[in-house]
């Protein structure tokens, strides 16, 4: 399997606090990837690092060979990256379909800021891509109805849906199932890992049921104070003595749960 | 020499001038997040009231000092009334809706009051010269200055130091402190965020009609006068950092030397300097000197 | 749905222009300074979309109408069609530059460096005795394509080419409004963040919105130049911007048309208002303003889609 995201050295300072440190990571096409680690372990800061939204202090990442290094969010997502968030970034005033159309419109222009002046939204594209995209997040149901007044569950499928009408083939996933009731979170992930699947999207996501993780992940990450400090199937990172004393422990899961 | 020192007296009238009139301003947008337009009102029936006022005991024949303590008071007095019924009467009607919209009440507020002095007062101009003229000049070296702003300068300074000891040391201005600081922690720690908001509205509209009683005796009453003064006034704050009283000072210092270098040296670009400075600050600091942009978390 | 709209707008414009010959010249000339000031509204409405109010759009106005002025005074150049481009595009380029700081604010910081670019524009012409200082000075009669027209049919032309010139506006801003850039308005007044991790630049389209209310914005004041006759700086104060930001609240950004109907009512209002009740204009118009914020949010025009749907669900 060929290399889709290589992270070397990545260092993460804000003055003197240290929020990431010497991460280093292969990622393989079509893997997905678990994430875990207490609040403030730093999952959070390496998402943001990947995706643009920080500036590493230090080290490279590389996507599809290329560095991607320090370049503005948006240039990244047009290389391939998309992201969903932990509280849901949404259009509350439009409709699901008309966030899910003003992404996939934007997703398939081209000449930058010329080409979103002279092509029009409503292209039959895109309107397609949209469709499809909110019937393969199951949310058809809710297609005309303002993204403001969903469920929470819905709008985290949708958050997720307009990561992904783009045809992104890396997608970072920000605590999928924060803010989701226990009895749905894993019908939540069903429909989420099902639809990446038939996309052959690489994941990486971050999760604090270690259930969930269990279930869905090929491999685990653990970070424990801004660095890696497991990274195996999940058997293996979630059997390692470190990882269950700092991490899965009593102490952490208590963090674990009252995320913010 | 005498250039440097002129610009540098003549800016610090203007500088405390522009402070009066900017302190309300920034407390209001402060603690309540409302750039609040009709600033210029408060101003404008300060200067009409005090004008009102100097009318008053200049035919009663009171003291100099008495008469301008009286116009003071007079003018703050339209202040207080005018903050209780806007602030409980319509502002409060719009609180949680978009800031740009809260601003366009207060600018719809503005417009009206603006016709209400003509009812009142008449389209006329006023002259409230007595208390400049009481106050006489004194000479310093070549230059000859007015006690009366001096009077001016020694006010502005007074309310500075007023507002910072408030601020640090009395308990309603922690609670000031805290709600600009961070609202919903404010409220979330029990701070009835309601009476906080009354207060200030009615302690900005004081100040403001507090700046045009003071300047009354210095210029002439008349229509438009609170137009440039919400401008101006606006440039102040957003130069030191919309919210901040110290900002306020800094930025009225800055205009206020600014301004007196181009009326002594360049008059031409007197109103364009004002601006240019403001631009200027902004393109290096956009939210102003004492104010940092505060990314937002995802 | 697009294809019925043009065809509603191009009838509305054509019947204006059908009727222009057949009213009184005051009528006319109200008329066609109501429809100049329209395009300064329409730019506004590109920008409310997005949550933008600028309070200082009559920076462009004065721009453009200076731009004419200038020209025709300085080159003794009167053709009116090409002065009024050069209006445009001038406040255009002046847009894109003073773009660079605007598109890093929103709300309030917008809306009142907006309003302090304007007023250094009011200061430096209320300074400059060689253009007449507060008391302006007048514009050359234009002409039309080497053709000099004098008196009514002056008017007329005038009121034509400001119709003509509306019509090209509406359709290009109607295009711009279904393009994504014009689409992304709502989102952008929704959520920023998520706009630029789909992989767009935020301040990109505000500079973009800036851009076109600025062109829009000299093309009204070339225009109203023409009509009126005369320039002078009030045309750049920010009571000026007001009125335009007033009739903008009041028509609402729900469409194109309601920027020229709403400007429309405004002069013929502002015009009633001075005869009947002189003096109280202002408050007359405070008192509006209040009232369409506080029960009308959505501007008078949401007023008339409302009725409108009641019609349709009866049918």
């Amino acid at each position: 399997m060929s290399e889709i995201l290589a992270v070397r050295d990545l260092e993460k300072t804000f003055g003197s606090l240290v929020a990431a440190r010497d991460i280093t990571v292969s990622i393989p096409a079509e893997q997905t990837v678990g994430v875990i680690g207490a609040n403030g372990a730093g999952k959070t800061t390496f998402i943001n690092m990947i995706t643009g939204h920080l500036v590493p202090s230090k080290g490279t990442i590389l996507f599809e060979n290329k560095d991607i290094t320090g370049l503005p969010s948006r240039e990244i997502t047009r290389l391939g990256i998309s992201r969903s968030f932990q509280v849901a970034q949404i259009f509350p005033t439009l409709t699901v379909r008309e966030n899910m159309v003003v992404a996939a419109a934007i997703a398939r222009r081209g000449g930058g800021m010329l080409g979103a002046v002279t092509t029009p939204v409503h292209s039959p594209a895109a309107l397609a891509e949209a469709e499809a995209t909110v019937e393969l997040f199951q949310i058809s149901r809710y297609a005309d109805t303002p993204a403001g007044l969903l469920p929470q569950g819905v709008r985290k499928l949708l958050d997720i849906g307009m990561a992904v009408v783009g045809w992104p083939r890396l997608l970072l996933l920000d605590e999928p199932t924060s803010g989701i009731s226990i009895e749905e979170k894993f019908d939540l992930m069903q429909v989420v890992m099902s639809a990446l699947k038939t996309r052959r999207i690489t994941v990486l996501f971050v999760e604090h049921d270690m259930e969930i993780v269990g279930r869905f992940a090929d491999r685990v990450l653990a970070f424990y104070e801004g660095t890696v400090i497991a990274d195996g199937t999940p058997e293996q990172t979630l059997g390692d003595a470190k990882v269950q004393e700092l991490i899965t422990g009593v102490k952490a899961r208590s963090a674990g749960t009252s995320h913010v | 020499m005498l250039t440097a020192f002129a610009i540098f007296a003549d800016g610090l009238v203007y500088a405390a001038y522009l402070f009066i009139v900017a302190i309300g301003l920034t407390l209001i947008f402060g603690v309540m997040k409302i750039l609040n337009v009709t600033h210029g009102s408060f101003y404008a029936f300060g200067a009409y009231g005090a004008a009102t006022a100097v009318g008053i005991y200049a035919n009663a024949g009171w003291p100099a000092a008495l008469g301008f303590l009286f116009m003071l008071a007079f003018g703050m007095a339209i202040g207080l009334v005018m903050g209780v019924i806007l602030e409980r009467g319509l502002l409060r009607l719009v609180y949680g809706r978009d800031e740009v919209i809260v601003v366009l009440v207060t600018y719809a507020t503005f417009l009206i009051l603006e016709d209400v002095i003509v009812l009142i007062w008449g389209a006329q101009s006023y002259a409230a010269y007595q208390p400049m003229v009481a106050a006489g000049n004194i000479e310093i070296g070549d230059l000859i200055l007015s006690n009366y702003d001096l009077v001016l300068v020694a006010l502005a300074a007074g309310l500075a130091a007023l507002a910072y000891w408030a601020l640090k040391y009395t308990r309603y201005g922690r609670l000031l402190t805290t709600v600009i600081f961070d609202r919903e922690t404010a409220a979330a720690f029990g701070i009835n965020v309601t009476v906080v908001y009354t207060a200030t509205f009615i302690l900005g509209a004081m100040l403001g009609a507090l700046g045009g009683a003071v300047m009354a005796p210095k210029i002439s009453v008349t229509l438009g006068i609170g137009v440039e003064v919400i401008v101006l006034a606006f440039a102040v704050v957003a130069i030191g950092g919309m919210g901040s009283i110290e900002g306020a000072l800094v930025g009225a210092l800055i205009v206020g030397i600014c301004r007196a270098a181009a009326v002594h040296l360049v008059p031409q670009i007197e109103l364009f300097v004002i601006y240019g400075v403001m631009a200027l600050v902004l393109v290096v600091r956009p939210y102003g000197l004492f104010v940092r942009a505060r990314p937002r978390k995802i | 749905m697009a294809a019925r709209g043009h065809l509603v707008g191009a009838l509305m414009f054509l019947i204006a222009a059908a009727v222009g010959p057949a009213l009184p010249d005051w009528a006319v000339s109200l008329a066609a300074i109501a429809f100049a000031n329209a395009l300064v509204v329409l730019g506004l409405v590109v920008m409310w979309r997005a949550g933008l109010v600028s309070f200082g759009q009559a920076l462009y106005y004065c721009i453009g109408a200076y731009a004419v002025a200038l020209i025709a005074r300085w080159t003794g150049f009167t053709d009116a069609v090409a002065l009024v481009a050069i209006g445009g595009v001038g406040a255009g380029i002046v847009a894109a530059l003073v773009g660079f700081l605007l598109a890093r604010y929103r709300e309030i910081f917008f809306a009142m460096l907006s309003l302090a670019l304007s007023m250094i524009l009011y200061g430096v012409l209320v300074k400059t005795e060689s253009l007449g200082s507060t008391d302006g000075f007048s514009v050359a009669t234009p002409t039309f394509f080497g053709l000099s027209l004098h008196g009514d049919k002056l008017i007329l032309a005038l009121y034509w080419l400001t119709l003509g010139i509306d019509a090209i506006a509406a359709a290009a801003v109607g295009y711009y409004f279904r393009s994504i850039a014009g689409a992304l308005a709502a989102p952008i007044r929704d959520n920023e963040i998520r706009v630029e991790f789909l992989g767009v630049s935020v301040t990109g389209i505000v500079h973009g919105k800036v851009v076109i209310a600025g062109t829009l914005g000299g093309l009204g004041g070339a225009l109203a130049a023409l009509t009126i006759g005369h320039v002078d700086p009030a045309m750049a104060y920010w009571t000026t911007s007001g009125g335009f930001v007033f009739v903008t609240i009041l028509a609402g950004a729900g469409s194109v048309a309601a920027a020229f109907v709403g400007s429309l009512l405004f002069e013929a209002a502002r015009s009633i208002a001075v005869d009947v009740m002189p003096g109280l204009w202002q408050m007359l118009l405070g008192a509006v303003l209040l009232l369409t914020i506080l029960f009308l949010p959505e501007g008078l025009g949401s007023l008339a889609a409302r009725v409108g749907k009641r019609g349709e669900v009866k049918r």
